[in-house]
């Protein structure tokens, strides 16, 4: 029955035109993802040449989708074809997952010999150490809780840093005073859960997070906290344009930086976007904590995980995951990029003001106990949760759900459901 | 003479030897070529089915897994439906499936009846018309989704285009609003199908014998009547094919949703298929997207098996 079921999804894979993948070349590096946007694709591209300086060639097998879905899709496909890719661009509670299903490689002797497990924050080990083994190398670290905010905009209403909530929306009413669209937001459900994320730990503060986000905790999930929280959600989306359903992040992002629209709520992905074109902090646009949550990071780390190929393929992997961590790599990289590196011993001299801010930001974070895994982003829970999480969020953003006490209630029964 | 007796016995047995094997051969040829066909279809069309029945059984997550745990994953399709206050994903899909279903293979119908009956008037520029509007047809879901979201944004498309020509009044904004996101749907679904609907009606039209057209004529009825009386009733096998076709379009349809509305506002937009694909390969629920998926199936056997019914027992008569 295996074989049978590992014939017919490698029959699918070839017509979905992955089949390039499975004739696999030793001296090769296949890599799944799902960065296609204008800046990801110049931050891998970083990655593409340093490993061809050692000789490993490059197989790009992109599956284009913001979220990533498409992409983890064609990976279930593969792994249960039995075609690994050397390794595959996944988010947090996937890696355990595919580790628990025991098709994840051990990289544990190059992460002592690079010391890995020094440098890259126990946060993060979580998920990329499965029962004592190095089975994903992260990238980099994003944070969630960031304000992206065009200066231009910013100057000609005369609006200063917003130190609460409350300052937030009076912000917002100051620039749809001067008719400019306040909040710049991509109604997809993952969006907005990223901007919940940030919302929660606003309301919230940093111990209701965890207990809520990452432990999940019923009492705080019902608690008049969450409740407060949906309420400050609802007082938020008032200020989004009405054709924002189904737009895409970058499509957003592109608003603030044109000077269509002041603010976004997003990861810190979005300063790719914003480098891509040639804008520079501070003097074009400006980022901020999401008020009320400075001195705490809601995190999600791009990893790669690292699948159990071949012994003649182990070489190209290695390669690619000492590269990967690499203090050079994750410089280079996560400059382009806008996440800040995955070990806390990068220097930042590199960086933009933003980047400096997020990798003292990360530093304080990891060693003060609040560096949170993000619930939108599959950090805080498996996806199943994750998703039931977002579920929630978004029918309430677009008014299916229609009070806070609702959401809640609906909030507490999806993540029951999923568990 | 005496040659040609021994040469005959020796070559005889070995005609007739070659002969029996090739007309085996003949005999089963049918079947030889149509067994890897079989054996496909077999495996990967009911070996399949029974598979997706199991695992809506068991507790699969991720990756399949072949422990029976009993129908919990078909009690919590329907504890969302019936206990939660709506909408609930799996509600939401259901009542988007009866809305779409009903308009669609409705006014697929009804708009490639009519436009079939027009286009037999025998007017100028048949040959010309036909494929205009049969042409849809040609393109994917895919391609029709993406057109009509262009075309119904209102910030790219009507909507901007009536502003920028002067008409600021005008509001359009069906894609992107909850409640009538599906309609949409519609919209999009009867702009591709209706020109097929209408290619199989016009196919009747002219299959029908024009003695019998005549004759009604001379008895007096007007052309309304003639097609009321006698020309519909006549198509009634193309509308039954034609309903049949329809209706397992409108309940497996899933791109047009995907590409149109990416799913619409907070999922307001999804369709049973919808559901399925998100729940088996998005959020790892292996076990309630099949118990979808079979009763998706069991909805296509609604209409499915009562019309192999009666087709049956047509030919039986």
């Amino acid at each position: 029955m295996r074989k049978f079921l590992s014939s017919a999804a490698i029959a699918v894979v070839m017509v979905s035109g992955l089949g390039g993948a499975q004739a696999a070349d030793v001296k090769e590096v296949q890599m799944l993802h799902w960065w296609t946007s204008g800046g990801e694709a110049a931050a891998l591209n970083v990655l593409k040449q340093d490993l061809s300086k050692e000789g490993f060639a490059w197989k790009d097998v992109p599956v284009a989708g913001g979220g990533g879905d498409a992409a983890m899709t064609a990976l279930k496909a593969m792994v249960a074809a039995g075609t690994y890719p050397t390794a595959s661009q996944m988010l947090g509670y996937t890696v355990l997952d595919y580790a628990q299903a025991g098709v994840m490689g051990d990289l544990t002797e190059t992460a002592k010999k690079e010391g890995w497990d020094k440098s890259v924050p126990a946060a993060l080990q979580k998920f990329s150490v499965y029962d004592g083994k190095w089975v994903a190398a992260p990238v980099n670290v994003h944070s969630v809780n960031w304000l992206w905010i065009n200066k231009a905009v910013m100057d000609k209403i005369g609006g200063k840093q917003p130190k609460s909530f409350d300052d937030l929306i009076a912000l917002l009413d100051k620039a749809k005073a001067a008719g400019v669209i306040p909040l710049a937001l991509g109604g997809q459900n993952w969006q907005e859960a990223t901007m919940f994320d940030s919302i929660v730990l606003s309301t919230g503060g940093p111990e209701f997070y965890k207990k809520a986000f990452n432990d999940l905790d019923e009492a705080s999930l019902k608690s008049d906290t969450m409740k407060k929280s949906f309420d400050n959600l609802a007082k938020i989306v008032k200020y989004v344009d009405p054709n924002f359903s189904g737009r895409d992040w970058n499509l957003a992002t592109a608003m603030v930086i044109k000077g269509d629209a002041l603010v976004q709520v997003m990861g810190d992905w979005a300063k790719g976007e914003f480098v891509a074109a040639k804008k520079t902090p501070d003097k074009d646009f400006l980022c901020y904590r999401f008020p009320g949550t400075e001195g705490s990071v809601i995190y999600n780390s791009d990893m790669f995980g690292m699948f159990n190929v071949p012994d003649d393929r182990k070489a190209a992997q290695v390669a690619l995951a000492t590269a990967t961590l690499s203090k050079s790599f994750q410089s280079a990289f996560n400059v382009v990029k806008g996440s800040v590196p995955a070990r806390t011993d990068v220097p930042d001299t590199d960086f933009d003001a933003c980047g400096k801010k997020g990798i003292a930001d990360l530093k304080a974070a990891n060693e003060g106990g609040t560096l949170f895994g993000s619930l939108a982003q599959g950090y805080g829970a498996p996806p199943a949760i994750a998703n039931a999480y977002k579920d929630v969020v978004s029918k309430f953003v677009h008014g299916q759900i229609k009070s806070s006490d609702e959401a809640v209630k609906q909030l507490v029964q999806a993540i029951d459901d999923a568990r | 003479m005496s040659t040609v007796a021994t040469t005959d016995p020796v070559l005889t047995p070995e005609q007739a030897g070659g002969m029996s094997i090739r007309s085996r051969l003949q005999d089963a040829l049918p079947k030889i070529v149509l067994a890897p066909s079989f054996v496909i279809t077999l495996i990967f069309v009911y070996g399949f089915i029974v598979w997706t029945a199991y695992l809506s059984f068991t507790n699969s997550k991720t990756f399949p897994s072949y422990e029976l745990t009993g129908a919990r994953a078909y009690q919590r399709l329907w504890r969302w439906t019936f206990e939660n206050d709506p909408p609930s994903s799996w509600y939401t899909s259901i009542t988007n499936m009866a809305i779409f279903g009903f308009l669609y293979v409705g006014i697929c119908l009804a708009l490639g009846l009519l436009l079939a009956i027009l286009l037999d008037q025998k007017i100028r520029g048949e040959g010309l018309l036909r494929p205009i509007f049969l042409y849809p047809m040609a393109l994917s879901f895919i391609v029709t989704g993406v057109a009509w979201k262009w075309f119904l944004d209102p910030g790219l498309g009507l909507e901007q285009t009536l502003h920028h020509f002067g008409w600021t009044s005008f509001h359009f904004d069906w894609i992107k609003n909850k409640d009538f996101v599906i309609y949409t749907v519609v919209i999009a679904g009867v702009w591709q199908a209706s020109g097929f609907v209408m290619a199989m009606f016009l196919a009747g039209l002219r299959g029908i014998d024009g003695e019998i057209m005549k004759a009604a004529q001379i008895d007096g009825a007007s052309p309304f009547q003639l097609y009321r009386r006698i020309i519909i009733p006549l198509l009634r096998p193309i509308f039954l094919s034609t309903f049949i076709v329809l209706a397992h379009m409108a309940i497996k349809s899933y791109d047009l949703v995907v590409a149109l509305t990416s799913g619409g506002p907070g999922g307001s937009a999804w369709l049973p298929s919808n559901f399925m694909y998100e729940y088996t390969f998005k959020r790892n629920e292996m076990a309630v997207g099949s118990a979808s998926a079979i009763i998706m199936l069991m909805t296509i056997s609604a209409i499915i098996v009562p019309y192999l019914y009666s087709e049956l027992k047509e030919k039986a008569r």
